[in-house]
Order: structure tokens, then C-alpha cells, then sequence
């Protein structure tokens, strides 16, 4: 039964889904570096209340596209401190901003409400950056902001930091399971 | 018939050679040395290529000969293994022995050359007199011209001024990754890493506009990562110099004004600085004399008004993975912004 020939198959068999695996694996440095065209906008209104009527929407596509990308994740990175969101947000453990690393989301903890505060600010401090943050790089913040706290897939977050830093990389930070603590409760997950 | 056959082909290979060495000279050659170093370098190099062209010769030729030569049977020593040697042993013995001597000679006086010379080359670091701190980033230089009293000091990027016959202190550091500072007319490479400041020393002996080159890779645009070098005389020099230290220029009509306000309203101010503006950011390049300098986006387009704006309309067609991203500009707040910048000689 065990022919040369049989082998040969079991193999190929055998090679045919790890090599769907291992293609499956490229998505996580796929590069888009021109965004969405120009005039595409973001999310106009977003819900942050947790009563709402009917089973949640599916969450929307630029969330797979800028959370499971490890491009994306490092460019949000690096605006992170270029932007100066490390002035009052310290890297995640807050200071003169809110902690963004910790359960607690007082304006919801989804990637379109984070974008949504970025774009238009927050009371006692957050300032507005509407027309100051090109859209694609909102989303590359708010996506890594999400990996600060462990929101993000492992395999995507980023591994290392560029300085010394007193907190590990993004990608080892344990997973903050967010609480309904303010007005943005869990399971908000592309609710429009 | 044979000797003309092989006279031709001597006359073909010198005119062939003739024509890849003109390819040396540019502003972008080794060989074509502008500086002190450059020319140090380029005169070793020229040495090793004829010692080393004469070397492999004369093993060809030995080849050759021992391929050619009739074998000549039974002439080797075959006697009792403690007869004497015979003359014909005897002469390979020395033959090989002189050899192995020459090459080591050859070897030694080279290494000690090359010693001399990397001696040479590094010794004028101590004598600068003027010091010029280029920073690298993904994917573009940073230029400061440092000076002990810092209201004369200044910021420009992508672009290296020197005066003729000074020695110049380029102080060299990284922001991100390793990458290596070579402007082959002047000088060798040096690696700019990140976390540790290197210098070098860049001396030019004659004018001209050189081209520098990341030379190590360093990601997606590599590539596009040049820098030009300017060697001028003194006063040119310190004309420019004077004139890089004032801050940008106020807006002269009404469509460099409108630019003005677009560009501190929308993404340019989140990165770029504009002395004389609140524009203060130092992501990206300083742009106080951006319309002054030779070329955009690091040696990738030579300046023109046409270029800063197809650049600006959409960085990531001209140069893809550039930090700079589309910020989506309507047309008329481009033609604004683009007739500003161009004001900024």
C-alpha cells in the first residue's frame, strides 16, 4: 500500500495546506501605503451608549485591514510619538491624559470610537485633530492605541520598542478584557 | 594571421576599457576624487588594480604555459627516497619558495599601505572647522550646521554646502535603523547607527555638486535615499549660509497667503517646521528654504514648482512607503500651498 507513488501523494497533500497557511500568514505585512481615496471619509456618527435595538452589525472591514496588519500597527506606532500622543498619554500608562493601556474606555474602546475621539477631541484636554491627522493615519493610531492594551491579534502587534522603554512591546502585554465602566460598554463591536 | 588576430583584440579590449573608465568620472565616482580622502582612496585603488592586474597575469600566463608545454615523462626524481635531490627538484623548490615569499611580501606592503592610508584619511578629524551634524531617517537626511553659538546655528535636509579647501566635522547619528552616509567623490562610507554618533571628515579640493547615497539598505526606499553636496568658495559660502539663518519670508500675494494659512491649518504642520510660522514640528524635513535646494524628497526629483506639486498632490505614487502620506489637499489649497513653498528661497 505504501508505493512510492502513495508517499509522494500523502505528501503533496500534506504540503498543500501548510502552504495555505503559510500564505495566510502574508496579510500581516501587506503595505497600503496610499489609504483610502481622497474624499472617503470615516465613520460620521458613532454610538456610544449600550442600548441599542437588534443584533450588533458586523464589525466593518477597516478593521480587519488596519487591526491584523503589522504595517499599519508599527506606522501608528511611530505617529504615536511623532504626533506627541506621549506627552499626556505617557506609552499607555496616562499621566496628564487617561491611561490607554488599562480596561477602562470612557469613550468606547472600538477602533471607530477611538477614531472618533482622535478626529474630534474629548473634553478636559483632548484636543480636536479634524483636518490635522490624514484619515489613514487616525486609523493606524487608533489601531495601535487597541494594541496597547492587548486588542489587537499577537501575530499583528508590534515585538519590540525603539527605545527604552519600561513596559514591554505591544505584542506582550496581557489582554485587558474592556468594562462597561462609562458610557462606551462592551460588546459595541461595529455598531454604527 | 594569429598575431593579428590577437593585436586586435588587444586594440578592443584597451578602447573597451578606455570607454568603461570615462563611465568613472560623475558626480556619483570613486574615482573621480574631488577631496583629499576621495583622492588617497582612489590612488590606492588604482594601485591594488595594477599589482593585482600584473599578479593575475602572470598566473594565467603560468597556466597557460604548464597547459601548452609538452609533458615531458620520467625526468622527476624516482630514486632511493634519501638520494639527493636532483637540480630539476631543486630549481621548482626555489622557484616555489620565491613564490610564496613574493606574494607574502606583496601581501604585507599592501596591508600596510591600505594601513597607511585609513591612518591618513581619519587623521584630519581634529583639524575641522566647521561642523555639520547629519541624522538619517527612513528615508531622507537631516542636516544641522552646528555652531557654538546657537542662534547661528540652522537646519536644512537633503542637502550638504561646503566651503572649498575646509575641513569639515560631519557628525553622523540615526533615528531608526542602520544606515551609511557615502559621498564617493569626497570620502568613503561611515555608518550612521542608531543609539551611537560616528564622524567623518569631508575635505573638498575643487567645486562642483556631488552625490551622496544611503549605502546601506535600510527598507522600502533605500533607494531613494541621495543626498547633493555642494562644494562653493568661501564667500558664496557664507553668503548662503547667512542667508539660511533667516527665518522664511513673509508671503508676498495674496495666493502665498491663502497657502500659508492651509498649510498651518491641515496635516503639513503636524510634521514640518517653518521658521518665522508656528510651524514648529520635527517629524519631517525643515521647509524655511525649501524652494532654495537642488532636489525633493531626498535626490528622488530635482526641484521645480511642477515637482513639489505632483509631490505633495501624492508623495506615495513618486516615492511609495515615504513617510510623507497623501494628505488630500483640494486643488486650490495646493495651488496655495505649492505657490507658498515655491516663495521660500
Amino acid at each position: 500500500m505504501s508505493s512510492p507513488f502513495h508517499s509522494a501523494v500523502r505528501t503533496a497533500l500534506l504540503a498543500i495546506p501548510l502552504a495555505g497557511l503559510g500564505l495566510a500568514a502574508c496579510d500581516r505585512e501587506d503595505r497600503e501605503p496610499r489609504g483610502a481615496p481622497v474624499g472617503d471619509s470615516g465613520p460620521a456618527a458613532i454610538t456610544q451608549g449600550s442600548l441599542y435595538a437588534g443584533e450588533p452589525s458586523p464589525p466593518r472591514p477597516s478593521h480587519r485591514e488596519y487591526e491584523n496588519n503589522a504595517y499599519h500597527l508599527s506606522q501608528g506606532k511611530q505617529l504615536y510619538t511623532s504626533f506627541n500622543c506621549n506627552t499626556c498619554h505617557a506609552n499607555g500608562g496616562g499621566g496628564i491624559g487617561p491611561a490607554l493601556m488599562d480596561d477602562k474606555w470612557i469613550y468606547g474602546g472600538t477602533l471607530d470610537n477611538i477614531y472618533a475621539t482622535i478626529v474630534q477631541g474629548r473634553p478636559n484636554g483632548m484636543p480636536s485633530f479634524r483636518n490635522k491627522i490624514p484619515e489613514q493615519q487616525v486609523w493606524q493610531l487608533a489601531a495601535y492605541v487597541r494594541s496597547l492594551s492587548g486588542q489587537t491579534p499577537k501575530a499583528a502587534s508590534p515585538s519590540r520598542n525603539d527605545t527604552l522603554n519600561a513596559k514591554p512591546a505591544e505584542q506582550r502585554m496581557p489582554k485587558e478584557e474592556p468594562k462597561g465602566s462609562s458610557p462606551g460598554g462592551p460588546n459595541l463591536e461595529g455598531r454604527q | 594571421m594569429k598575431r593579428a588576430g590577437g593585436l586586435a583584440t588587444a586594440a578592443l579590449t584597451a578602447a573597451a576599457l578606455t570607454v568603461l573608465l570615462t563611465g568613472c568620472e560623475g558626480v556619483q565616482s570613486a574615482l573621480d576624487p574631488a577631496g583629499h580622502q576621495a583622492g588617497r582612496i582612489a590612488g590606492l585603488w588604482w594601485l591594488f588594480l595594477g599589482v593585482l592586474t600584473v599578479i593575475y597575469l602572470l598566473v594565467l600566463a603560468g597556466l597557460l604555459i604548464a597547459a601548452i608545454r609538452p609533458r615531458r615523462r620520467g625526468r622527476l626524481h624516482q630514486g632511493p627516497a634519501f638520494a639527493k635531490e636532483p637540480p630539476i627538484e631543486r630549481r621548482l623548490t626555489r622557484g616555489l619558495t620565491a613564490w610564496a615569499v613574493g606574494t607574502g611580501v606583496i601581501i604585507l606592503t599592501l596591508t600596510g599601505l591600505s594601513y597607511a592610508v585609513d591612518r591618513d584619511v581619519l587623521g584630519l578629524t581634529g583639524r575641522a572647522e566647521l561642523e555639520i551634524e547629519v541624522t538619517a531617517k527612513q528615508w531622507w537626511w537631516q542636516v544641522k550646521y552646528n555652531d557654538p553659538v546657537p542662534s547661528r546655528s540652522f537646519e536644512t535636509a537633503n542637502e550638504i554646502r561646503l566651503p572649498v579647501g575646509v575641513p569639515v566635522r560631519v557628525v553622523l547619528k540615526s533615528q531608526d535603523v542602520i544606515h551609511s552616509f557615502w559621498v564617493p567623490n569626497l570620502h568613503g562610507k561611515t555608518d550612521l547607527i542608531p543609539g551611537r554618533v560616528n564622524e567623518t571628515t569631508l575635505t573638498a579640493d575643487r567645486e562642483g555638486r556631488f552625490r551622496g547615497q544611503c549605502a546601506e539598505f535600510c527598507g522600502f526606499q533605500h533607494a531613494n535615499m541621495a543626498l547633493d553636496v555642494l562644494a562653493m568658495p568661501r564667500d558664496r559660502f557664507d553668503a548662503w549660509r547667512a542667508a539660511q539663518l533667516s527665518s522664511a519670508p513673509a508671503p508676498g500675494d495674496a495666493l502665498q497667503e491663502q497657502g500659508r494659512q492651509v498649510f498651518l491649518s491641515s496635516a503639513c504642520v503636524m510634521c514640518h517646521t517653518i521658521h518665522g510660522t508656528s510651524a514648529a514640528s520635527r517629524v519631517g524635513p525643515d521647509l524655511t528654504h525649501v524652494a532654495g535646494r537642488l532636489s525633493l524628497a531626498a535626490g528622488t526629483l530635482p526641484y521645480n514648482k511642477g515637482n513639489l506639486a505632483g509631490w505633495i498632490a501624492d508623495p506615495q505614487r513618486i516615492k511609495p512607503g515615504t513617510r510623507m502620506p497623501v494628505t488630500g489637499l483640494s486643488p486650490d489649497q495646493l495651488q496655495g500651498v505649492v505657490a507658498y513653498l515655491d516663495s521660500l528661497k
